[in-house]
């Protein structure tokens, strides 16, 4: 097993993005990694900076207000051929609610306005008339045969449909998902995940942070993507557990 | 009062007695929800035969105190309607309008969702607007929705209505703007500006242009001297101000008021920047009823906290401090009046998620809490999101050896006493519901009295 690996991590418009626990995203993967004797660094990339190719092994995009989206929206236009680049090389992304959005074609609203994404994730994106905001569990089964539940919030009022054949990130236990109706939350394609379960997505969902980790590490030392060794997450097990029930008493409801 | 509001108002006064005598509350929303139910109307009614009018405080932080300051200043002379347990829904509104019959003045303290049909029914002769900050968006949606509303708001007043805002805040300051009259209020003593721009800062980009605005200072958040370097949209002129700021600890804060009337030195008897925000709002809120500065100074420095909100209860030789945390621009004051007090050695924080708490507990990684988990030698979380806490903590960079988990807030609340040394003080954080749990707690210890036996 590789040690002492630095993962560079690029975080995209950090001070637009950044509603509810984005960086506890980040501050995870930053643990978690150093427990593994490995040093993330994290890189913003802002409106008008470049994305150097090859710099990153892990993209990461937050959620913001539909207000701070559209202004990022123009910028991640010229960054979307970098963007792609990345994913084919290898690079892990994770995309959490705005995010998740720009990385697909699209988002249209009901007022004739759109906001044409870069299209890494094979969806589009249409408002609704009502958000769609509760706790959500899902299941997920990123390796063949490994089955983990993903348990988190969402509140959005986009309707996203994945194009078909499309892999969603999982299906939807309890909750609303990518459009209340198609039993499907979030876009996987590759080493890429999309999701609109934002708030802090990875301290109470470990087995993700680890996975989206063991990608990024891949693609920093040339090798395949490698388990990582666990660790005890006592904490993060019980916060699950509280977060999973949550949804199952009042996730999806209107 | 027509028969049909007379029989209304009797049956919901009522409902609100028999609320206390079955012990289940204060009765505070109870008669108000029930009168909503009859005749959402009724509120129009009852808000028009006040002799002297009504006014409505809103923010995202701030209005339950800032309320109450301003009660404080009127005094006992005028006889308020008054919502004074913060139950800032229509119902609650409706009931503070039950509940007073001789009231000469409604001082209504009102949601910011619920602003918009509030004002509408309640025609106000004046509003103060205190600030705007992402909070509990499971409940109101985006930041900007909750805007849009107070910008229709400000629109569909009355030309008689005195409009009062807080110009720190871009969103809130620039509603002046399109308006005569309108009285700006803020802070103006650089020495308190945060270094850089608080993660929690919401408004960091120009509401005209989209530019990111340059702070000359900024206070509380997105709360400072801001100015577009793109298009120039900058911090209205203010009319009320506070100057050469003192913050002394966990104790008190003074500060010079600044108005068109003259200036008075202010003592502060509760700590804190946001504090002072709430006093100088109250100020300005005052003056525009044609309170004199004297009576002003005399009010605010008598001002004891809002319930439970800023709260000191001894317990045998402890004493245990409540501060309510809810979003996040809200819980970085708190930690940062901490701070100046001196670290705590043990922090009971306490997250639920209730409705009134917000669903969602995202918002706790907004907050700055390394300072906090840097100096205290024991955290103790609880509540029912007590293991998410516990994350936020040891992803926070607190070593697990100084986290307790207790989910349970009476244990968790005996547990911090025991720890806390003799003489010494357990500070609490605790969400909305957790407050009123935990007050429920040491009222039932006889520590304190239920927030409806205090009397004005």
């Amino acid at each position: 097993m590789t040690s002492d690996v630095r993962i560079r991590v690029g975080h995209l418009y950090p001070d637009y993005l950044n509603i509810y626990a984005d960086r506890g995203n980040i501050a995870v993967f930053e643990r978690r990694a150093l427990l593994r004797g490995h040093e993330l660094a994290v890189e913003s990339i802002g409106l008008g900076d470049e994305l150097r190719p090859g710099a990153y092994d892990l993209l990461y995009i937050g959620g913001g207000q539909d207000r701070e989206q559209a202004l990022v929206a123009a910028d991640l236009r010229t960054k979307s051929d970098a963007v792609h680049a990345a994913a084919a090389d290898g690079a892990a992304v994770l995309a959490v609610c705005g995010g998740y959005q720009l990385l697909g074609r699209g988002y249209h609203d009901l007022r004739g306005f759109d906001l044409p994404g870069i299209g890494l994730f094979p969806h589009e994106t249409v408002a609704g008339e009502q958000r769609m905001i509760g706790d959500v569990l899902l299941e997920c089964e990123l390796e063949p045969g490994e089955r983990h539940t993903l348990a988190g919030f969402e509140n959005h009022a986009g309707r996203t449909r994945l194009d078909s054949g499309a892999e969603p990130l999982g299906r939807v236990v309890a909750g609303f998902g990518n459009d209340g109706e198609s039993g499907y939350e979030g876009c996987r394609v590759g080493r890429a995940i999309g999701t609109y379960l934002h708030g802090p997505l990875l301290p109470r969902n470990p087995w993700l942070a680890d996975w989206l980790l063991s990608q990024a590490l891949a693609h920093a030392s040339g090798g395949d993507a490698v388990a990582l060794e666990t660790l005890p997450d006592a904490l993060e097990a019980r916060a699950h557990e509280v977060s999973a029930r949550r949804a199952r008493e009042r996730g999806g409801r209107y | 009062m027509s028969a049909r509001l007379a029989i209304e108002s009797t049956a919901a006064r009522l409902a609100a007695r028999l609320s206390r005598l079955a012990g289940t509350g204060g009765g505070t929303t109870i008669p108000g929800k029930l009168l909503w139910k009859l005749d959402p109307g009724a509120i129009d009614a009852l808000a028009a035969r006040l002799p002297r009018g009504a006014v409505v405080v809103s923010a995202t932080n701030g209005k339950t105190t800032t309320t109450a300051m301003v009660a404080e200043i009127l005094g006992p002379g005028t006889k308020l309607a008054w919502n004074r347990s913060g139950a800032n829904l229509l119902s609650g509104v409706a009931s503070a309008l039950l509940a007073t019959r001789d009231a000469q003045l409604g001082l209504l303290e009102v949601d910011e969702a619920a602003l918009p049909e509030a004002a509408q029914r309640v025609r106000p002769r004046a509003v103060l607007l205190g600030n705007l900050f992402r909070d509990q968006l499971d409940r109101y949606g985006e930041l900007e929705h909750v805007a849009e509303g107070w910008r229709q708001t400000v629109r569909g007043l009355p030309h008689s209505t005195t409009l009062v805002v807080n110009g720190d805040d871009p969103q809130v300051g620039s509603l002046a703007a399109a308006r005569d009259g309108a009285i700006a209020y803020g802070l103006d003593d650089p020495r308190h500006a945060r270094s850089v721009l608080q993660h929690a800062a919401d408004s960091r980009y120009c509401i005209v242009c989209g530019h990111p605005y340059e702070f000359a200072a900024a206070y509380v958040g997105h709360l400072g001297d801001y100015r577009c370097p793109a298009c120039g949209h900058a911090r209205p002129q203010l009319q009320v101000v506070a100057r050469e700021i003192e913050l002394h600890g966990l104790e008190s804060a003074s500060f010079e008021l600044v108005t068109p009337a003259g200036s008075v030195q202010i003592r502060l008897r509760l700590p804190g920047l946001y504090n002072v925000y709430n006093a100088v709002g109250a100020a300005a809120l005052a003056q525009a009823l044609g309170t004199g500065l004297e009576q002003i100074k005399d009010g605010l420095e008598r001002f004891d906290p809002a319930f439970g909100r800023f709260e000191r209860i001894a317990s045998g030789d402890k004493s245990i401090l409540i501060l309510l945390i809810k979003n996040p621009a809200g819980a970085n004051e708190v930690i940062r009046t901490l701070e100046d007090g001196g670290a705590p050695e043990v922090v009971l924080l306490a997250l639920n998620d209730a409705i009134a708490d917000g669903k969602d507990v995202s918002w706790i990684w907004d907050v700055d809490l390394e300072p906090l988990l840097a100096t205290t030698e024991l955290v103790i979380a609880a509540g029912d999101r007590a293991a998410e806490l516990g994350l936020r903590c040891t992803y926070g960079g607190l070593d697990e050896s100084r986290l307790e988990l207790e989910p349970d807030l009476e244990r968790a609340l005996d547990r911090g006493l025991e720890l806390t040394p003799p003489g010494g003080e357990l500070v609490v954080l605790p969400t909305y519901t957790a407050m009123l749990a935990l007050q429920r707690i040491v009222t039932e210890r006889g520590l304190t009295r239920p927030y409806w036996e205090v009397k004005a």
